[in-house]
């Protein structure tokens, strides 16, 4: 489990428009590395590009090689739908399906590939998710119940539950705390902070205090100016960048002068 | 076999382990190709089979074919995948390909029997076993039919949707409600019948163009408070609130920022439910008399409408009555579509920006 | 969406003016005279029908219900809604069975496998052809349709012919309920397949792409996020276009050579519905003839009703799960 993904000279489009430019990148096994960066510089779309769900837009595509442990997830003969077995993803608002309950929410992602589900005991996994997720005391006695019914911050733990149900190599999330409150929010850093003992984890957040306290690695994203693709701009170990950045770019978002 | 070479046996071809076999490119064609042959065989094995029984043959054997082929080199789900996205294929195919002989047919046949002269002239002295003719008192009438039945369903359901929506409360909306509901479900003939019993029969009416435009109008009532309230409903109330935060009357709100607001939306659905009325014969061959010629009196004598125009063609059954009709269907359907048209036209150029 | 708070009113003025009050409370009473007049409209439609309907109850000899025959002016009286009956429902249920499964295929397909252009072009095709009336429809059927349904009739007799629905004893295909069902199913497949479209496009974005980033390909994203969603609008679109079916009156009465007797041997010509029996035999109908067409309308009427109230409430029903809260 918890694989590297190497990300090399990455360029993504949509139709005609190259949105993301220029990115090389290194992500380290049980690592939590933070994207960062102003509105609409491309971090989520970076992010997207790693699972593969850009390509849910039609149009997109990229150039360039991601990847996975030295296997590139971009190759001809690999299916978007075995990537994101295998690189899983949660989302900026908590989403559980909601005609399921909390049970068969966890295990959605188990039922689709049987391969992954031979052999194991369905309610050992959902225990077992649930747990890494934080949240097996609070929901442990109301499975059966739907997953929509719960708050907003438990939503997110059981759309977090239902990611590493089918044992991914890296789990991406996309600004997953900042449609919940504050409390809520810190559960999942601390949940962030358990997770990487296991899985590799790339975050986008919006919130550099977030980012500094979560991640090992940060990667500083920006656009050159309106209009153009947007860039890495520079990437290091968090305490560097935000201690001392090398890129005149990242001190001033980091210092709060634009963003 | 040392772990290694299972792995190479595995990769085999494959750019890691991530990658997976699929069907080639032309998967699908090969797939017909083979299914083709398969047909041949079963086809010449057993006599049963048209044309029509072939064909269903070579589809079923393409999908088993696709299927099994997908299932051993791909695995189960995307061999279930391709499946589904054939038959999803088949029956959008097999949904286009009805509706379009239909338009086809329509069209063909009817512009064949079309003519200038069938759109300006009546069937005054045209005997049903000649050719020409046209439908000019059936276009006449239809206008005035639809035309006065809008006329009485409109303000009536416009100012039933403003009740529902911005004063019923309590029961007597409830009651509205209900019974607007109720009304959606009356069958156009039940509506055709009871005009006949109630307005002819027991009031001694006479069948006319307006007995018709009542039927319409029972029909029409429904859809207009409907569609009318749902438009309402979308205006936001900062409108309403900015409104009498001025010293508005209610009442002035309503009409002169409420309405005005929700105005696209109300036309399009007044437009939409013309459309689908102006094409209805079976109220129309209780309430009305099928005249031949012009009338363009909506309140005494028979009255053509373009719908009973084409069901009296057809009863009359010559080839030159069924000619008739096509080309009278073509006329209706291109009234129908152009308003049908039309009001999508007006709800795309009043819509209010999308958040 | 908060369909359900009304909007506000208006705050009572502080300066009373009279012109102020009058204005509202004749628009107010304006208002609600069109409601208490509809209402009352639709009340006296029903009470006028049920007297209207009374006659054919009192002097039938035959059982409303059971009786296949229809001789409402014989002397005595001697008719019964079966043949009727039987006639809507099989041709109902059989346009349901056919257009069903093809309307939920086109509009996922047009939802879902076409392109964004296509699915644009193609929706609004769909969407008019709603739209077109069903006299032409019936002319169709009568014209074209009928000549080539003759080789599968044929075919289902020759090799199915051990199913009693499809033994055709006489020889003659035409003029069948069967060809009236397949043309009522043509008729309502726009209809289903134009509403079903609407309720897959508004599966919200979040749970297709929760059920994607999990691995699932496309039709597993649809039976695992857009069906469940998609239900009960799909289940109410259904029964809007049962409505239709029964309701059809003209493509039927074209269609169907008018036979009243229960004939499971559907293929052979003959058969009859509530609606098209109105259309057929009103200009001939003696008083108590009258009386038992408008009844047997009654009877329609009441059955278009309860489906379109299942549909509502199936509707409403399900507004909690639907997950468009969240």
């Amino acid at each position: 489990m918890a694989k590297r993904i190497d990300i090399e000279d990455l360029d993504i489009y949509y139709g005609d428009f190259k949105a993301v430019e220029g990115v090389n990148l290194s992500i380290e096994p049980k690592s939590v590395t933070a994207f960062i960066g102003p509105s609409g510089c491309g971090k989520s779309t970076v992010l997207r590009s790693l699972n593969r769900m850009h390509e849910v837009i039609p149009g997109a595509y990229t150039e360039g090689k991601i990847l996975l442990e030295g296997d590139d997830i971009y190759a001809p003969d690999v299916d978007p739908v075995n990537v994101r077995g295998t690189i899983g993803m949660v989302f900026q608002r908590p989403n559980p399906f909601p005609t399921m309950s909390i049970y068969d929410n966890v295990v959605a992602g188990l039922k689709l590939d049987r391969a992954k589900g031979k052999g194991k005991n369905l309610d050992d996994v959902v225990e077992k998710s649930l747990k890494g997720a934080n949240l097996w005391e609070e929901v442990k006695d109301r499975l059966s119940r739907p997953g929509a019914g719960l708050s907003g911050g438990q939503q997110q733990r059981l759309c977090i539950a239902r990611a590493i149900a089918v044992e991914p190599q890296v789990l991406l999330m996309d600004e997953p705390a900042s449609a919940l409150d504050p409390i809520s929010t810190l559960a999942i850093e601390d949940l962030v902070h358990e997770l990487k003992r296991n899985y590799t984890i790339v975050i986008v957040t919006h919130n550099m205090q977030q980012a500094a306290r979560v991640s090992d690695t940060t990667a500083f994203f920006n656009l050159a100016s309106i209009g153009q693709p947007g860039r890495l701009v520079e990437s290091g170990p968090t305490e560097t960048i935000f201690t001392s950045p090398v890129e005149r770019a990242t001190e001033d978002y980091i210092s709060g002068r634009f963003g | 076999m040392s772990l290694a070479e299972k792995d190479a046996e595995v990769l085999e071809g494959l750019s890691s382990q991530l990658a997976m076999r699929s069907l080639p490119r032309l998967g699908t064609l090969y797939s017909a190709l083979i299914g083709a042959a398969l047909t041949a065989v079963i086809v010449l094995l057993t006599p049963a089979a048209g044309i029509a029984g072939s064909v269903v043959i070579w589809y079923l054997m393409y999908m088993l074919v696709q299927t099994v082929w997908s299932f051993r080199v791909e695995g189960r789900r995307f061999a279930v995948n391709r499946l589904v996205t054939t038959v999803v294929w088949t029956t959008f195919l097999i949904a286009l390909s009805a509706l379009v002989w239909i338009l086809i047919s329509v069209t063909i046949r009817g512009l064949s029997a079309f003519s200038w002269d069938f759109l300006t002239g009546t069937m005054r002295n045209v005997s049903p076993l000649r050719e020409g003719g046209g439908l000019l008192h059936a276009l006449v009438g239809t206008l005035e039919q639809v035309g006065m039945a809008a006329l009485i369903a409109v303000p009536i359901s416009i100012l039933v949707a403003i009740y529902l929506v911005e004063y019923g409360q309590g029961r007597l909306a409830l009651f509205v409600t209900f019974f607007v509901d109720v009304m959606t479900g009356v069958p156009s003939i039940v509506a055709g019948l009871f005009i006949y019993t109630f307005w002819v029969l027991t009031f001694g009416f006479e069948r006319s163009g307006f007995a018709a435009s009542l039927a319409l109008t029972i029909l029409m009532i429904p859809v207009i408070v409907r569609s009318t309230e749902e438009m309402l409903k979308i205006v936001p109330n900062d409108l309403r609130e900015a409104s009498y935060a001025l010293g508005v009357p209610k009442w002035k709100t309503i009409v002169r920022i409420v309405i005005p607001t929700a105005f696209g939306g109300i036309v399009t659905g007044v437009m939409l439910s013309i459309a689908r009325v102006a094409g209805e014969t079976a109220p129309l061959l209780l309430t009305t008399f099928l005249s031949q010629s012009m009338n363009p009196n909506l309140f005494t004598g028979a009255q053509a409408s373009v719908p009973t125009f084409i069901w009296d063609q057809i009863s009359s059954g010559t080839p030159a009555s069924i000619d008739r009709a096509w080309a009278g269907a073509l006329v209706l359907i291109v009234v129908v579509v152009f308003f049908y048209g039309l009001a999508r036209l007006v709800a795309r150029l009043t819509a209010p920006a999308r958040q | 969406m908060s369909t359900d708070l009304k909007p506000l009113d208006a705050p009572t003025p502080r300066v009373q003016g009279s012109s102020v009050r009058l204005g509202d409370r004749i628009f107010s009473s304006l208002t609600r005279g069109a409601g208490i007049f509809v209402l009352v409209l639709m009340a006296a439609i029903g009470a006028f029908l049920v007297w209207k309907a009374i006659p054919a109850f009192q002097n039938n000899t035959g059982n409303f219900f059971t009786t296949q025959e229809w001789f409402p002016d014989a002397n005595p009286p001697f008719f019964g809604i079966a043949a009727l009956a039987f006639g809507t429902a099989v041709s109902s249920v059989i346009a349901m069975i056919i257009a069903v499964p093809i309307a939920i295929g086109t509009a996922l397909f047009i939802a879902f496998f076409a392109s964004r252009r296509a699915s644009t072009s193609l929706g609004f095709v769909i969407d008019v052809l709603a739209a077109v009336p069903s006299i032409i429809y019936g002319l169709w059927g009568l014209q074209v349709l009928m000549n080539h349904m003759e080789g599968i009739t044929r075919w289902l007799n020759d090799y199915l012919g051990f199913i009693p629905i499809f033994n055709n004893e006489i020889g003659i295909y035409t003029k069948s309920i069967f060809i009236a069902s397949v043309v009522l199913a043509i008729m309502i497949l726009p209809t289903i397949s134009a509403l079903s479209r609407e309720v897959f496009l508004q599966v919200p974005r979040d749970h297709r792409e929760a059920s994607l980033a999990l691995g699932a390909t496309r039709w597993e994203m649809i039976r695992m996020a857009v069906l469940p969603f998609g239900r009960p609008g799909v289940i109410s679109a259904t029964m809007l276009g049962l409505g239709r079916a029964l309701g059809e009156t003209i493509a039927v009465a074209l269609i169907l050579s008018a036979a009243f007797e229960i004939n499971w041997h559907i293929t052979e010509p003959g058969g009859n519905t509530f609606a098209a029996n109105i259309a057929l035999k009103w200009n001939e109908a003696g008083p108590i003839g009258l009386s038992a067409l408008v009844a047997s309308g009654l009877i329609l009427f009441i059955i278009t009703l309860v489906v379109n109230m299942i549909a509502r409430a199936i509707i409403a029903k399900h507004k909690e799960f639907s997950g468009a809260n969240s």
